[in-house]
């Protein structure tokens, strides 16, 4: 689960990283009214899920309350697209706080190395700037270190990289100590990346976090109440409505349903349809030991996508059992008018039970394919082109 | 032969007296493995259908024999549970649980690597050598002994093509499932080594997803230490960047960690990948027929 910037710096602050105070706000009037309340000159930032806000005109620096509202008017509403296209990310909210004076720009990081199975820190006198790209052609200027997971990291630990990373002499015991923060947020609210850019030093050479990126992991949520709760909030109404019915559903752009068991297969079962020259509209992962009800929820999910106009049922029962998809999907089709044509393949346990069932209900618009290969080839033709 | 679980396999189950714990530690039994306790902190003492209960894992190595321990507990305790196990004596632990937080396996991994224990897991289905011992859920009717050693991310995708292998009149001398989480107790290379080592693999099929670098780590390694055929199929070429698909593992950053990534570092190294489960398994089968 990703943080909004201010959410991040609402964490940091809660561990003692020194961060702007600011406020968030959702309307234009509120956007000004925490400028008055914060005084100018004042940043008005954007809150999305992506980087490059700055690029897209989605931080402006605000001198008086005129500007402030001419600037969060230009900036709620408007589309972010990503530097990877990603997006586009509908601003809704934007974060004002009080303009920095800054004096050196700096980068920090804490993130999971999985391949090493420890936390990285890295740490950058290149701050403010696109970090990939100081590593791509400057690597010498990220110092990348492991922490020991066997050891506390301590302030005597964090010096020796900050140091290394060359900071300023006289900003070295403060970013040592803004760095095992970082790390006291990565262990204690269990964040699997946490990414200030810049970590600046104002002119009163004060060390403190002008951005956030933090990532938590979405298993810790039972023991962060806070965070579970932001957790809650999912923008798109698809994945809203699975989350209710506890699906694992994602998003994507075409025409074709998906419904398989196992995140594996399920995502197998995307490839298969794109290399048959479909486009899937989602994952949908109904896990392990599918019931009737589970796949009631799904075939609903699924359908609330305007977009879809055939949907696929990719199951390989191991310890799901064909039978009760099968009746799954009787059931389905009796309590929704689906409407759109159904292609199911059904293999592994019980899948002979399950084939019954299907052919005995007879449903109009229901087609079976024997392998996956073939199921993935039928819907495709049977979804026609994405409009 | 066959790796981490045979005949010799004395397993205790903790969590057995719990639902899916009871359910798949009898199944487990009724395929043939030897079941020797569970262990519910509390109902030491009691049986579940003959096999004694203890309090702690400790108490089934020393009472009962136990040389394996399969962790069935819920995620929140999971983790505490696994070092019980670490510590308890037992030489394999294969963790089932899915969804305990990636910051307590980062303590856990270190501590079984310290005291050389083989960590399986966790959020895995456990592993499978056909005709000897099946400890976690894998269905087992959909796989036959035989030649081919499986090392998969996935349960079902695995199970996919195990069902294909056996169609084509194949099988397997083991089946393990490592998980898909971001950090899981043996990677690809682990289990590479031990088919590697294994007189009755001939063949292996390693599955994939998107996701970390351990696919990448494992090509390399190939080219350095396996001298077996290895046929690799990897899923999610179609998935978004930075969207996350059900596992925890399953998360794409940049470019790196990419389907198309880890396809291309595998036949760099002249490893086949197929380009779906059904072509996967038939160049299995028909690389193991010109051996």
């Amino acid at each position: 689960m990703d943080l909004l910037e201010y959410q991040g710096k609402q964490l940091f602050a809660k561990h003692g990283l020194p961060v702007p105070s600011g406020e968030v706000a959702n309307t234009v009037d509120g956007a000004v009214a925490a400028a008055e309340k914060i005084g100018y000159p004042c940043a008005i930032k954007a809150q999305v899920l992506i980087g490059g806000r700055g690029k897209a005109g989605g931080i402006k620096i605000a001198q008086n309350a005129e500007e402030a509202r001419e600037h969060a008017a230009a900036i709620l509403g408007m589309d972010i697209v990503g530097p990877h296209g990603e997006g586009p990310f509908r601003v809704d909210q934007v974060w004002i706080e009080g303009g920095s004076d800054i004096a050196e720009e700096y980068y920090a990081s804490v993130i999971l190395d999985r391949g090493e199975k420890k936390l990285l820190a890295m740490v950058s006198a290149k701050g403010g700037m696109d970090i990939e790209a100081v590593a791509a052609e400057d690597p010498d200027a990220l110092v990348k270190r492991h922490i020991d997971p066997t050891t506390p990291f301590d302030a005597a630990a964090a010096r020796t990289i900050v140091a290394d990373a060359g900071l300023a002499e006289d900003t070295l015991d403060d970013a040592a100590d803004a760095l095992v923060r970082l790390e006291e947020v990565a262990r204690e609210e269990d964040a699997t990346l946490i990414e200030v850019n810049p970590l600046i030093v104002t002119a009163g050479r004060e060390v403190v976090a002008l951005d956030s990126k933090v990532t938590i992991d979405g298993n810790s949520l039972f023991r962060h109440q806070d965070l579970a709760e932001i957790a809650d909030t999912v923008d798109d109404p698809q994945e809203q409505m699975a989350k209710e019915k506890g699906l694992t559903y994602v998003k994507l752009d075409g025409n074709v349903g998906i419904l398989a068991n196992g995140a594996g297969l399920c995502m197998s079962t995307l490839d298969v349809v794109a290399q048959a020259g479909g486009a899937p509209a989602n994952f949908l992962d109904a896990g392990g030991g599918s019931k009737a009800e589970a796949i009631v929820n799904a075939l609903e999910v699924i359908k609330s996508d305007a977009k879809v106009s055939a949907i696929l049922f990719n199951i390989f029962g191991g310890i799901t059992r064909c039978d009760e998809i099968a009746n799954g999907i009787v059931t389905a089709s009796q309590q929704i008018d689906l409407g759109l044509p159904l292609v199911v393949r059904l293999d592994g346990t019980n899948s002979e039970e399950g084939l019954q069932i299907l052919a005995e209900a007879n449903l109009p618009n229901l087609h079976q394919e024997k392998t996956m290969l073939d199921a993935a080839r039928r819907v495709v033709e049977l979804a026609g082109s994405a409009s | 032969m066959s790796i981490i679980v045979d005949g010799s396999t004395k397993l205790a189950v903790s969590g057995l007296t719990g639902r899916e714990g009871s359910f798949h530690g009898l199944r487990n039994k009724a395929y043939g493995t030897d079941l020797v306790a569970g262990v519910t902190p509390g109902k030491g003492g009691q049986d579940v259908e003959g096999t004694p209960v203890f309090d702690t894992i400790k108490e089934a190595v020393t009472e009962a024999g136990a040389n394996t321990s399969m962790i069935f507990v819920p995620a929140r305790f999971a983790a505490p549970a696994i070092d019980e196990a670490i510590d308890s004596g037992v030489e394999t632990v294969i963790a089932i649980t899915e969804g305990i937080p990636v910051l307590d396996m980062l303590s856990t991994y270190w501590k079984a690597k310290e005291a050389g224990v083989r960590l399986i897991g966790p959020n895995c289905p456990g592993v499978l050598s056909p005709g000897k011992a099946n400890v976690g859920i894998i269905p087992a009717q959909f796989f036959d002994p035989g030649p081919i050693g499986v090392v998969s991310k996935s349960g079902t995708l695995t199970y996919q093509i195990g069902n294909e292998l056996k169609q084509a009149g194949t099988g397997n001398s083991s089946i393990v499932g490592i998980g898909g989480d971001p950090i899981v107790g043996s990677d690809f290379i682990d289990i590479l080594k031990l088919y590697e080592a294994d007189p009755d693999t001939e063949l292996i099929v390693m599955v994939g997803e998107i996701g970390g670098d351990a696919e990448e780590r494992a090509a390399e390694f190939i080219a350095s230490d396996i001298s077996k055929p290895v046929v690799a199929y990897i899923a999610g070429f179609t998935a978004p960047p930075g969207k996350q698909m059900g596992h925890a593992g399953a998360i794409i950053s940049g470019s790196s960690g990419t389907a198309q990534a880890k396809k291309d570092a595998l036949e760099a190294k002249g490893v086949r990948v197929g380009e779906s489960p059904t072509e996967t398994a038939a160049i299995a089968a028909e690389m193991l027929r010109s051996l």
